[in-house]
């Protein structure tokens, strides 16, 4: 079995739906590292209270008697993206303007500082334990067989997967496309020329924060709906190997985040797959270290050669 | 148009302006001409917001705009060609002219890109172009064209001359003549080049160690000695105007 194509496939699989959720919290570090030069270390918390949301929203609509599945989903999306996006506003607004013109040792502190808050805040709010839930999403249909194993495409694997690629491809039309996005741009390259030409820039950096809040949150959906079980140290590890992804993907690249993102999921299967479950993580950051020697700027990085 | 009266601004401890006075009517190119350190790209800064007046007044058709966010100052009708272009590098021709288009009416967009593409052809040829790969004097146009795409009613110009060739110089000195007379911009521009500017303005200020220390017409100022001999003659080193000789 270990050594068939059909083994392969199914991994790849496992490790395509991780690296989605990857994905899609590494576009929230690297936007804001592109707006405000840094390293948001509570984004992983962010993650992690979507996760929670959406747990709530959940146990709520089949407490009120909701059951058809589609609409379900979809309320606790909506739900899940505005309320955490409040939380990524909100820690933009009252944590990390005040530091935006102190040393980046402040801002990382505090970054730091922020992450355990959240945890610690979503502990006493909700308890240390672990939060079930039940299935959402079963089922799925049968892609390959080879004797006894068989290879299953889950539709929540499906739904999983055309979530994180509807929303990647809003994303990167709304940054390449519109004038909010090339706002966002501008202040990247030069915040101070972009308010010479009219940008408000602390609302556009809010808004950097909020969108990578949404994808953020989406991501707890997914990893909630994928796992069947969240606690309040979820956004920790998650927060690491999305952050990895970035890094690896080229940090300020949004493409190279998604692509990070799909990388760091598939290494992370691959690896559990055919070695051991236990070094998985240190795969993932030997690959990163590795990237990192002959490519500093990670993958899809541009080096900034063109700043005069 | 344009009344700054006792205006002052610090860099942490270090002062760069010393209650400054400048005043733009409507319709005018007013030069600021001075030495290097003079504190003349403070003014134009300080007039945009960033960073702050200490004290002082900044009146901007009549409304005082001296506490104002930079962004909304922008939105009265100010632009400006800050020095060293500061074109965004990433972003095309085009979208840097996008860019400039922030506080434009959408519906003037297509009418103000053909308007700045026939005053600098060269920018059509390179609209798709990143800015980061275009020349110095290429970005020096694509600088003002974007400052011009948001319709200003006042452009402040920090050394537009800086670096080009004599000929781009010349060049881009007549543009700036055209665009007050014919799009009824008013025009403050700092240069160190000072036989241009002062040939070009209406008015002019000399600026020295953070203060006005002289202002009269381009003519009386290209005939005033002291003038001549600190910023026409031989460049733009310490004489008598900046120890505070009497003039
Ligand atoms: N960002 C800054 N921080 C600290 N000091 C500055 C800064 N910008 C300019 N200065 C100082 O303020 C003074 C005026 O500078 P500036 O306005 O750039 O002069 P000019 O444009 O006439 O050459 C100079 O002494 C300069 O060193
Ligand atoms: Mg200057």
């Amino acid at each position: 079995m270990l050594g068939t194509f059909e083994y392969f496939v199914d991994q790849a699989i496992n490790g395509i739906t991780l690296g989605a959720i990857y994905g899609l919290i590494a576009i929230g570090y690297t936007l804001v590292y592109g707006i405000v030069g840094m390293i948001n270390f509570a984004h992983g918390e962010i993650f992690m209270i979507g996760a929670f949301v959406s747990i709530i929203a959940f146990l709520t609509l089949g407490f009120l008697g909701l059951t058809w599945v589609p609409l379900a989903l979809l309320l606790v999306l909506v739900a899940t993206m505005l309320l955490t996006a409040v939380y990524g506003w909100a820690l933009e607004r009252f944590a990390y303007r005040p530091l935006r013109r102190s040393p980046r040792l402040a801002a990382l502190i505090t970054a730091i500082g922020m992450s355990i808050f959240l945890q610690n805040y979503v502990q006493l709010l909700q308890g240390a334990r672990n939060k079930p839930l039940q299935q959402v999403i079963g089922g799925g249909f049968e892609i390959m067989r080879e004797g006894d194993y068989v290879v299953t495409l889950s539709y929540l694997q499906i739904f999983i997967l055309l979530l994180t690629v509807v929303l990647m491809a809003v994303f990167t039309l709304v940054i390449g496309r519109t004038a909010l996005g090339r706002e966002q741009r501008a202040c990247e390259q030069d915040r101070d020329m972009a308010s010479l030409l009219g940008v408000n820039v602390d609302r556009t950096i809010s808004l950097t924060f909020v969108m990578g809040a949404v994808l953020a949150s989406v991501a707890g959906l997914v990893f909630l709906l994928n796992y069947g079980v969240i606690d309040f140290y979820i956004g920790f590890l998650a927060g690491i190997k999305a952050f990895t992804a970035a890094v690896l993907g080229g940090i300020g690249s949004v493409p190279g985040a998604m692509l990070g993102g799909l990388l760091i999921g598939l290494i992370e299967a691959l690896w559990s797959g055919y070695f051991t479950v236990e070094y998985k993580d240190v795969a993932a950051f030997s690959i990163l270290v590795l990237v990192l020697i002959f490519r500093p700027t990670g993958l899809l990085g541009t080096p900034d050669v063109e700043k005069v | 148009m344009l009344e700054a009266t006792g205006v002052e601004t610090f860099y942490g401890n270090i002062q760069a302006l010393r209650g400054v006075d400048v005043s733009i009517r409507r319709g005018e190119i007013v030069a600021l001409i001075g030495a290097n350190g003079a504190g003349k790209s403070t003014l134009l800064m300080t007039i945009c917001g960033n960073p702050r007046a200490a004290s002082g007044r900044i009146v901007f058709e009549s409304r005082d705009i001296a506490s104002l966010p930079t962004h909304e100052i922008a939105r009265l009708g100010i632009a400006q060609v800050p020095e060293g272009r500061r074109i965004f590098p990433r972003m095309t021709v085009l979208e840097n002219l996008q860019m400039g288009a922030t506080v434009a009416e959408e519906a003037c967009y297509e009418e103000d890109v053909e308007r700045v593409f026939e005053l600098f052809p060269v920018l059509r040829e390179r609209q798709r172009q990143r800015g980061g790969t275009l020349s110095g004097g290429e970005q020096q146009m694509l600088a003002i064209a974007r400052a011009l795409m948001s319709r200003p009613r006042l452009l402040l110009l920090d050394e537009p001359s800086l670096g080009l060739a004599p000929r781009l110089v010349a060049r881009i000195f007549e543009t700036i003549g055209e665009i007050n007379e014919r799009q009824d911009v008013t025009i403050f521009l700092v240069e160190q080049n000072a036989h241009h500017a002062l040939r070009l303005a209406h008015r002019a200020y000399v600026m020295a160690n953070g203060a006005i220390l002289l202002t009269g017409t381009g003519r009386e100022l290209l005939d005033n000695d002291e003038v001549r001999a600190a910023y026409l003659e031989g460049g733009a080193g310490k004489t008598d105007v900046e120890r505070g000789g009497d003039v």
